[in-house]
């Protein structure tokens, strides 16, 4: 009797629970869509409204302009002009390559400090190098940034003398500190979680520790190590108060890293607040918002598939 | 609990200081919101029935909720463009333009950098990329590095605008978050320039400015700003909603009398010249 009726009350229980915590997931999900929608709702006249189109199509957005008569054409982002200059381009080689330095700074360290601490530290070492480097993640971005523009940029200048103060690989090492800790929570949840049948099985066929760990437990531990350096992609485009303070903000095109750069993330941040409502310039930054949105949402689904695919390959269930 | 009791109470005492006396909103230009807070406090402990509401938010946002009725005064640190004249005469508003102070902005350079002096025509030419090197205005032979603000600042409007006769500033600058953080960048920066207020000059050193090529260079300071004689300097203006009467009248004259100049000057800005200010005082 007593059974029957503890079975009958968490029933009812188990069933608002289930579909509490099913509106927490689906909010979640509403609020992305609508947040979303808001986005490019602002950034619809670019589309639509011719006046906005004279000062900023997709065309002039995209491609070289002729911004003054006899004057060679070129990409600019210059907002506040005479003739106001819109190219996304510089932009996003700004966003690109602020990104590209800051993975090829944290992914080695990130992934080397997630080997070391899940395979060679011992038990009372890990128990403060973890939760120390997880520490990174919990500074300000905007302590990073300033830290970056005062401290960072002098010591890597006087380093390898760069021309420029703050450029892409000031900004890209400071949005590496911010990117390392993601990589190694995940990378190293990921190699903790490869079973110790599988290293067992290796030590016992001869093989060294090294050679267990980089044969063994990194590729069983691949996937979700590549699931740490997506998300850490996607945080080093869309992170804004860093490269805004550290990567000098100027408009290049250029494929060196030690120019300076502007980032989209940056150009949104540091112009929104002044910006005339529903002008063009307006329409323009939601439209950058969007392209950002769109970018990292693809670069989250590239890699949640690719590791799936990992995954399944691991398994053997692909071929 | 007890937070929200003395929220409650601060509310309480704010009503009735309102209601107590007039309240006076002030909107407007950052540039020149630590003066406002700096004088309404004066005012108010000279006038305990007077409460004076001030914030920021740019000239623009100021100048918009002058013509939407939403504030008493607005600060810029522009005049109103002609587009704003014009929606002004439309809403009924009629805009009465008072000078309270003024400011100067500086050209810095690293002080190992032997250049001290430009003329506007030199100016333009490093900040627009046409001059690249040091060596073309009597400096070393280097690179010029650029260092400026980011485009929604106002000190950055004045400069393209005064100087660089609204061209474009070269793409190669760097710009960065305040002043602080330009003078900052100069001052580690052998081969840098930079812009930004008079009142910023740790670890750098200013450039004498000439406005033409024939007039003499001139070194930025209250005095040379006040008197007019520094070339890139602008009034910082106060807008009202018609000839100000009453306590506004009271308050904008006291703010151009000896006693309000001194305390702009004290917290760094420039004040009026005697003539200036009296030219503005509202009679």
């Amino acid at each position: 009797m007593n059974r029957l009726k503890f079975k009958s009350k968490s029933k009812v229980r188990e069933f608002l629970g289930e579909k509490l915590i099913a509106i927490n997931a689906l909010a979640a999900l509403v609020a992305i869509v609508l947040i979303f929608a808001f986005i490019f709702k602002e950034a619809i006249p670019i589309f639509t409204d011719q006046e906005i189109q004279q000062e900023a199509s997709i065309a002039k957005m995209t491609f070289k302009q002729e911004f003054y008569e006899g004057r060679d054409p070129k990409w600019s982002w210059q907002p506040n002009s005479e003739v106001p200059k819109y190219s996304i381009l510089p932009l996003m080689i700004g966003s690109l390559k602020a990104a590209l330095v800051a993975m090829l700074f944290a992914i080695p360290l990130g992934i080397g400090a997630a080997i070391f601490s899940a395979e060679f530290a011992s038990q009372r070492l890990r128990e403060i190098i973890k939760p120390v480097i997880e520490m990174l993640a919990g500074i300000p971005s905007v302590v990073l940034g300033f830290f970056a523009l005062i401290v960072l940029a002098t010591v890597l200048q006087n380093m390898f003398g760069f021309l420029f103060r703050l450029n892409a690989v000031t900004a890209g090492v400071a949005l590496g500190l911010a990117v390392i800790p993601i990589i190694f929570t995940v990378a190293e949840d990921a190699m903790t979680s490869v079973p110790s049948s599988l290293r067992d099985a290796g030590l016992a066929l001869g093989a060294n520790h090294w050679q267990v760990s980089l044969t063994v437990v990194l590729p069983a531990a691949l996937p979700g190590s590549a699931a740490g350096v997506v998300l850490g992609f996607g945080r080093a485009m869309g992170e804004t108060m860093i490269v805004l303070m550290a990567s000098g903000n100027a408009a290049i095109i250029s494929s060196s890293l030690t120019d300076s750069m502007r980032t989209i993330s940056a150009s949104i941040a540091a112009e929104l607040a002044e910006v005339v409502f529903g002008s063009a310039h307006y329409s323009v930054l939601f439209y950058l918002g969007t392209l950002l949105f769109v970018f990292t949402f693809l670069i989250n689904l590239g890699g949640e598939l690719a590791v799936t695919r990992m995954k399944q390959r691991l398994q053997g269930k692909l071929s | 609990m007890k937070k929200i009791m003395i929220c409650g109470l601060l509310l309480i005492l704010s009503v009735g200081l309102v209601m107590a006396g007039t309240t006076i909103t002030i909107k407007g230009s950052d540039t020149l919101v630590r003066l406002g807070q700096r004088w309404a406090e004066e005012y108010m402990k000279h006038n305990p029935d007077v409460v004076i509401q001030i914030s920021g938010g740019g000239s623009g946002t100021g100048i918009a909720a002058l013509l939407n009725g939403t504030t008493d005064i607005c600060e810029a640190s522009r005049d109103m463009k002609d587009k704003e004249y014009k929606l002004a005469e439309e809403k009924g508003i009629k805009p009465y333009r008072v000078s309270v102070a003024l400011d100067g902005i500086a050209v810095f350079f690293n002080e190992a950098n032997p250049v001290k002096e430009l003329s506007f025509a030199q100016l333009k030419g490093i900040y627009t990329g046409a001059i690249m090197n040091w060596k073309e205005v009597g400096g070393e032979d280097a690179r010029i590095i650029l260092y400026g603000r980011e485009n929604n600042s106002g000190t950055y409007a004045f400069f393209k605008k005064k100087v660089l006769n609204k061209e474009d500033y070269n793409e190669y600058t760097q710009t960065l978050p305040g002043t602080a953080a330009v003078v900052n960048a100069v001052s580690k920066d052998k081969n840098g320039i930079g812009y930004g207020g008079i009142a910023w000059a740790k670890g750098v050193k200013f450039a004498a400015v000439r406005k033409a090529d024939a007039d003499p260079a001139v070194l930025p300071s209250v005095e040379t700003v006040s008197n007019g004689t520094y070339p890139i300097s602008r009034e910082l203006y106060w807008f009202f909603n018609g000839k100000p009467t009453g306590e506004l009248k009271k308050l904008v004259n006291w703010t151009l009398s000896e006693e309000g100049q001194e305390i702009a000057k004290k917290i760094d800005y420039v004040p009026l010249s005697k003539e200036g200010a009296l030219a503005n005082t509202v009679k």
